[in-house]
């Protein structure tokens, strides 16, 4: 019979026992609930083996990747080394530019003092000192060695005042992560995307948009990114030529308040995406940004036809200390 | 946990393969019925998508642990907002019409109903 590695112990499965079965029975206090493969209660990761494709029924494209699994199905065939789903590493890390993107958004860039493995749109808490920390998304590949992070600066906020004023290249910080499963899943190449982000939402989009251009993605790939006025728009130069360069493609900037649209189209951006695409059967979405406009759009985008497995939505929420 | 005798309703329905093809199809209807949408709004779409796959499979008879505890604490917050039997109708209706648009039988339809129909008065709190 298989064995589960799990800390550093090893729990011998028997005949037809589950995983999440094996580990109750020697004791070990893991999560579950329904015991059916329906609530997700009892969601692991493995690090390394095969994972029964059963175990893994119903969860994201992006869950599986990343190895996770529901314990409670769990019947491995061969030996597996698992983790609690919330593991997180911390590595130490160097800042090695600042720049500024737009009056408010700084564009940080690291590097990291040890291996720390990620996908383009997660998401990494940075933290100051030992104590201050804050959770920004990468809008970098990992083959580009350095971790790029849009930072947008707060009004009296301790971690963007601090990067902006204070902090430059060579300051020394850490990483803990990385998190979130907003990222692309090589794979069904000819699926259309469609990706929506505001303000410096746009960063995981940047990532997933360039990750999956470089894993060859066929299908037509629709990028919005929405701000209140013109000048939030910044990256608005890079991405009209990146688009301009890859025929699936396309960008679409949209600016709230009109009278300041430019060459951007002016409006409510949901209102915008509806008119143009009102039937999302079979694509896959990105949303990304201001809470209350990724939890009204995940709900028209799913009414719109997008496969509730096949969304992908990250609320940046503002920090409560 | 609620040990139910009918797991060969839940596979002639076609196990966890048919409650995860329906759960979306019958998450928009709930989500875009008049009757019954407000009781949705507001609410984080994942941990209601996962109650809404709980529901689905127990009502296909399906493996589950709720228990009339479970259903009259989830919907006790609903009744003050006016929770009645005409809500429950339109959900045993919905619940139907998903099944119906998946191809399933009348038969099985009006056992899944009839399961569904024996939490009407846990979720009504009586």
């Amino acid at each position: 019979m298989a064995a589960i590695r799990y800390g550093d112990r090893l729990y011998e499965l028997r005949e037809s026992e589950s995983v999440l079965d094996a580990l109750l029975r020697a004791g070990v206090p893991a999560r579950h609930s329904c015991k059916a493969g329906s609530c997700g209660s009892c969601m692991m990761r493995a690090v390394d083996g095969a994972v029964p494709a059963k175990a893994q029924t119903g969860l994201k494209d992006s869950w599986k990747a990343r190895g996770y699994f529901l314990a409670c199905v769990c019947h491995p065939d061969s030996d597996l080394e698992v983790a609690a789903a919330e593991d997180d590493a911390e590595v130490p890390a160097t800042i090695t530019s600042l720049d500024r993107l737009a009056d408010d958004v700084l564009r940080v860039r690291l590097r990291c003092g040890a291996p720390f493995e990620f996908r383009a749109g997660q998401y990494v808490t940075l933290v100051r000192d030992c104590q201050l920390a804050r959770s920004y998304s990468i809008a970098s590949l990992p083959e580009e060695g350095e971790i790029e992070l849009h930072v947008r600066r707060i009004p009296n906020g301790r971690m963007s005042g601090w990067l902006s004023t204070e902090a430059g290249a060579g300051t020394p910080v850490s990483l803990l992560g990385p998190s979130g499963e907003c990222f692309y899943v090589p794979g069904r190449e000819d699926q259309p995307m469609i990706l929506v982000g505001t303000g410096t939402g746009l960063a995981p989009l940047y990532g997933i948009v360039r990750d999956a251009l470089r894993n060859g993605h066929r299908g037509p790939i629709q990028l919005f990114h929405g701000a209140v006025r013109r000048d939030g728009l910044y990256l608005h130069d890079h991405l009209t030529r990146l688009a301009a360069a890859h025929a699936n493609l396309e960008y679409t900037a949209s600016v709230l308040e009109a009278p300041d649209a430019g060459d951007a189209v002016s409006g409510p951006i949901d209102q915008l995406i509806l008119r143009r695409f009102p039937n999302l059967d079979g694509w896959r979405g990105f949303l990304c940004g201001d809470p209350a406009l990724v939890g009204s759009l995940r709900k028209k985008l799913f009414l719109a036809g997008i496969a509730s497995r096949d969304i992908y939505a990250d609320a940046f929420l503002p920090s409560a200390t | 946990m609620h040990l139910m005798n009918s797991s060969s309703l839940f596979e002639q329905l076609g196990g966890a393969d048919a409650v995860e093809a329906a759960v979306d199809r019958f998450y928009r209807k709930v989500l875009t019925d008049d009757r019954v949408s407000r009781f949705f709004d507001g609410v984080d779409m994942d941990r209601q998508r996962a109650k809404q796959k709980a529901f689905l499979t127990m009502a296909f008879g399906g493996p589950h642990n709720y228990t009339g505890k479970d259903m009259r604490d989830g919907h006790a917050h609903l009744l003050k907002m006016g929770l009645d039997d005409s809500h429950v109708d339109a959900i045993i209706e919905l619940l139907g019409s998903t099944l119906r648009e998946m191809g399933a039988g009348e038969d099985l339809i009006g056992q899944v109903a009839a399961i569904a129909e024996s939490t009407r008065n846990d979720v009504l709190g009586r």
